[in-house]
């Protein structure tokens, strides 16, 4: 399982990288969901990975660390939050620039 | 002491209810808003006089115990950060009262919310709970920074926002490392067990710092990470941008904090990261010199400014010696006020301007220019580090603790030749602004006299930074001392019991 979830991870992060680099806002959204699913994952496994273990004392043998998932809770909240509204922001931009780059560059505007 | 909690709960209460009431009428909204503030100096000077007395003043969430529960903890060094945030909060917020912030709509919750995520960020002794806090603040400054609309701020709003978010994402990766391999999250208990790994899990560590020193160079503008906050800082509404000038300081602070604290020690995990700061701070700092010179608009030019300051305390806290960083947070407080004090100067000059704005172009002659060529001079003079004023103080004091080989070689003429690359920047941004005035008509336009009162407030600051040195040095050699010697945080810890 360690494996599995370890190329899964790697796959994850990788995907979410390459898409934040590029330069359209769309691919960089969608990259940033892809990294925070990374680092959900991430911080899940932190607690170790078992099977068949509530993280409830006295239910079984051994029980799960709930401060991870407690975490992870957090975590998703935050940044489901947050893919909300860079779409929001970058849907505002790309009808502010006339053009969905991260970049949007204007011949007409006024430097720093 | 339940004071502590005041701290965070003061802008949030504050903060809730201005978005509820929303329908209220503006002149409420920003009574309300100004009271928070004031209310919440209060509690930071209240807080100031208990942390004075060098002890550790340490607050359970829920009463659920460390290191199980969350902690606040109160020092010498949160409590000086509160009163520069609360202090720094009710100028901006009496600021804005004066129009910025019927620009858009719920700028003071906003605000409010922004205030709790910056007090929370420097009381916590959680780093988890620090990563909240910087969530709060951040979401709370991706709206700020649209406030008003406009194209320059979408588009710099967009970059800020994108690279805040990787950096969320680092900050957990590396907060799930330190956890898996320590299982605490407890600075204090996260120090306490950094010391006992075993040699295997040392490189986890490691890396896992090495992560957070990203996520606080992100937030602290440090070299590579650096280059969204030029165009955020100049494109944000000034009274924001004001405030933002702490916003950066956040992140040396949580540097400052993590690093010494967990990564700690005599042979700690952050010497190795220090190693890696320090090029980077010198190499900000000549980024910000050339920046500098190439500014267009004093809000621009402010925004360098930022980035050399920035540059310069990495630098100085890198050395790693109690003197160091006493100089460092000196000078962090003054250049926090003079770069706020500038942003706020460069909107009063942009009312007096109508047409050009703040940009270095010839202008019709201005209303009051005699009140506003003293504001910019006095301003200059603090920043650059003339003699009198608090950047001369503060930049000696500096280059007389760097006493290392590295740092006479390199740091001194760096930190010298920025100096005179900001004063060469800021006499031709006054001349274009004050001096170059053509021939046209007399412009009619003026700001509210309130506007320039505020911006002098900050200056009157500097100058008492001058008056009272002799005290403000003692006090940050104190916090110094407090901040490094780090057994006295550690022992409640160690015996288990709060």
């Amino acid at each position: 399982m360690e494996f599995m979830v370890a190329i899964l991870l790697g796959v994850l992060t990788a995907c979410g990288v390459y898409l934040v680099l590029r330069p359209r806002t769309f691919s960089a959204v969608l990259g940033l969901t892809l990294l925070s699913h990374a680092v959900n994952l991430f911080l899940f496994s932190m607690g170790r990975l078992h099977s068949h273990t509530p993280a409830v004392i006295g239910a079984v043998d051994q029980h799960a660390d709930p401060l991870p998932q407690a975490l992870v809770l957090t975590a998703i909240v935050i940044s489901f939050a947050m893919t909300a509204f860079v779409v929001a922001l970058a849907l505002r931009s790309a009808l502010e620039l006339r053009n969905d780059h991260v970049d949007g560059v204007d011949k007409e505007e006024d430097p720093i | 002491m339940h004071l502590m909690v005041f701290a965070i709960l003061v802008p949030f209460f504050a903060g809730a209810f201005l978005i509820l009431a929303n329908q209220l009428a503006s002149y409420l909204q920003r009574m309300i808003s100004i009271g928070s503030s004031i209310l919440l100096l209060v509690v930071a000077l209240l807080l100031l006089t208990y942390a004075l007395s060098g002890e550790y003043f340490i607050y359970q969430l829920g009463s659920w115990q460390a290191p199980f529960g969350i902690v606040l903890v109160l020092d010498q060094l949160s409590a000086m950060m509160l009163v520069l945030i609360a202090g720094l909060a009710l100028v901006c917020s009496v600021y804005a009262c004066l129009g910025d912030d019927a620009r858009g709509a719920h700028f003071h919750a906003l605000f409010q919310f922004q205030i709790m995520g910056l007090s929370g960020a420097v009381l916590t002794g959680d780093l988890f709970n620090l990563f909240v806090f910087f969530e709060i603040l951040l979401i709370a400054s991706y709206a700020l920074l649209l406030h008003g609309g406009g194209r320059d701020r979408s588009r710099a709003g967009l970059r800020y926002v994108i690279i805040n978010l990787v950096g969320s994402a680092l900050f957990l990766v590396a907060l799930g490392v330190l956890y898996g391999v320590t299982g605490t999250l407890n600075m204090a208990d996260m120090a306490i067990k950094v010391e006992q790994l075993s040699q295997d899990d040392k490189p986890l560590v490691h890396a896992a710092a090495a992560l957070l020193l990203v996520v606080f160079g992100i937030k602290g503008a440090l070299l590579p990470l650096l280059f969204w906050l030029p165009r955020a800082y100049a494109s944000a509404t000034a009274t924001v941008a004001a405030l933002f000038a702490i916003m950066t300081k956040i992140g040396i602070y949580s540097m400052v904090r993590v690093f010494f604290l967990v990564f700690g020690g005599e042979e700690g995990i952050h010497l190795s990261l220090w190693q890696w700061v320090w090029p980077l701070a010198i190499a900000t700092m000549v980024l910000g010199a050339v920046g500098a010179l190439g500014a267009q608009s004093l809000r621009g030019l402010t925004a360098w400014m930022v980035i050399i300051s920035v540059g310069t305390l990495m630098a100085v806290i890198s050395e790693a010696t109690i003197a160091s960083l006493a100089s460092a947070l000196l000078y962090l407080a003054h250049s926090t006020l003079l770069t706020a004090a500038f942003f706020l100067l460069s909107d009063v000059i942009e009312r007096y301007r109508p047409g050009c704005r703040d940009y270095f172009v010839p202008g019709p002659k201005t209303q009051d220019r005699v009140m506003l060529g003293v504001l910019f001079f006095t301003a200059a003079v603090a920043f650059a580090g003339v003699p009198p004023l608090s950047g001369f103080i503060s930049k000696v004091w500096i280059l007389s603790h760097v006493d290392s080989l590295n740092g006479y070689r390199v740091f001194w003429p760096t930190l010298l030749l920025s100096s005179l690359v900001v004063l060469v920047a800021l006499s031709r941004a006054g001349s274009a602004l004050l001096w170059r005035q053509n021939e046209q008509q007399v412009s009619q336009a003026k700001a509210p006299y309130m506007a320039s009162i505020l911006v002098g407030l900050l200056l009157l600051l500097s100058v008492l930074f001058t008056t009272f040195a002799e005290p403000l040095m003692q006090f940050a050699q104190s916090t110094a001392t407090q901040v490094m010697l780090t057994e006295r945080y550690l022992q409640p810890f160690v015996i288990g019991d709060i």
